[in-house]
């Protein structure tokens, strides 16, 4: 069994889920990663695949390569997302179905065998990624907001059902950053959400792995099914 | 699934009792004389509670995969149910799991 603690982050290829990889990665975990695409960068004890977060059978095979190599999982960040800005009566069902299933279907499967790994341990810590879309109900993102609604009612449900194994689940919702998931958004419209928060700025990177450096310590055990706006959105 | 070669009842009965056996010593609960086939698993005189059964679920798709190199799994919506539970019972396990290692539920 590898002797380091083994952190599994989803949509790693870019954005906040890279920043993640390489901060964990200096915390000194033996990191793993997927996107859909490959990554056009490397690290020391970092390894990527392709895989969908959708995609049943993928993340089956991800999680028996993880259990294989190092025999453990500690952490499990389901931060591999997307968004669409739009209408909801110019949305088509394609683009509804797609969020649905990367948004939350992908965590429910991510989350599912996660747990297989974890269990063996008796000890897991798994972090899914909501958004401030959510609680401050902002239009043109109603398919985007609902999937992570669903995600936070599987945090507060899921948080009971694993507590057993000693696995504890909980939610930070970012606030808007500069990624390319928020490039299309026009700035007055970003503005507007800076408006609603009590800390009138746009979110950082740190603020997010700050929150989860708290869920995932070991002395967090006591900590689940907790759901955590930052900004005092 | 990616089976070499399907291996036999009597094989995959082991692997169930032992790892049923291994469930119950690790939950602290008093193991039976003899597991067979028609030992119950849950249910009313069934040996394991809820958290028991999928504990056992996950370790036997674990141990099918060291043991015979197959990528198999036992989610089913039938789980709970008492009568058509393919967890319902030793034996009724068992065949379960020859038939997902035969390709089919
Ligand atoms: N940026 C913000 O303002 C903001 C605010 C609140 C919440 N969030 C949440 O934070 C998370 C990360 O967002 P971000 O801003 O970093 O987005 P991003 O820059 O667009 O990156 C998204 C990442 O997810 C991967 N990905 C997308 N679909 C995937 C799939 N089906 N399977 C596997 N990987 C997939 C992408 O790689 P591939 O394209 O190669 O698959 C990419 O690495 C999301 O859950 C998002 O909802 C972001």
């Amino acid at each position: 069994m590898t002797p380091e603690p083994v952190a599994l982050i989803t949509g790693t290829r870019k954005g906040i889920g890279k920043y993640l990889a390489e901060h964990y990665v200096k915390r000194g975990f033996h990191t793993e990663g997927c996107s859909r695409e490959p990554v056009d960068w490397s690290l020391d004890r970092y390894t990527h695949h392709c895989t969908d977060v959708a995609d049943e059978s993928g993340v089956r095979a991800m999680l028996d390569s993880i259990r294989e190599r190092h025999g453990r999982l500690d952490v499990l960040i389901n931060n591999a997302g997307i968004a669409s800005m739009n209408h909801c009566l110019l949305t088509p069902l394609a683009t509804a179905e797609r969020i649905f299933r990367t948004n939350a279907i992908g965590p429910f499967l991510l989350i599912r065998e996660s747990a297989k790994v974890m269990k063996r341990r008796n000890y897991g810590r798994i972090v899914n990624l909501g958004t401030v879309a959510t609680p401050l109900k902002l239009e043109g993102e109603s398919m985007y907001a609902a999937s992570k609604a669903a995600v936070e009612s599987m945090t507060r449900i899921l948080a009971r059902e694993l507590a057993p194994f000693g696995i504890t689940v909980n939610l930070v919702g970012p606030t808007p950053i500069q990624t390319d998931l928020i490039r299309g958004v026009p700035q007055q419209k970003i503005q507007a959400i800076i408006d609603q928060l009590a800390v009138k700025r746009l979110g950082r990177f740190e603020d997010v792995s700050n929150a989860i450096d708290f869920f995932i310590r070991p002395e967090s055990d006591y900590i689940t099914g907790q759901v955590l706006y930052l900004g005092g959105a | 699934m990616h089976a070499n070669a399907v291996p036999d009842a009597e094989r995959v009965l082991e692997l169930v009792i032992q790892s049923t056996r291994a469930v119950l010593e690790q939950r602290g609960a008093t193991l039976p004389d003899t597991i067979g086939r028609d030992t119950a698993l849950f249910g009313q005189n069934g040996l394991l509670d809820s958290i028991g059964i999928v504990t056992l679920m996950v370790d036997i798709e674990q141990n099918v995969f060291d043991r015979f190199h197959a990528s198999i799994q036992l989610a089913d919506d039938r789980a709970m149910s008492q009568r058509s539970s393919p967890f319902r019972s030793v034996g009724a396990l068992t065949d379960f799991i020859l038939s997902l290692l035969n390709g089919g539920a």
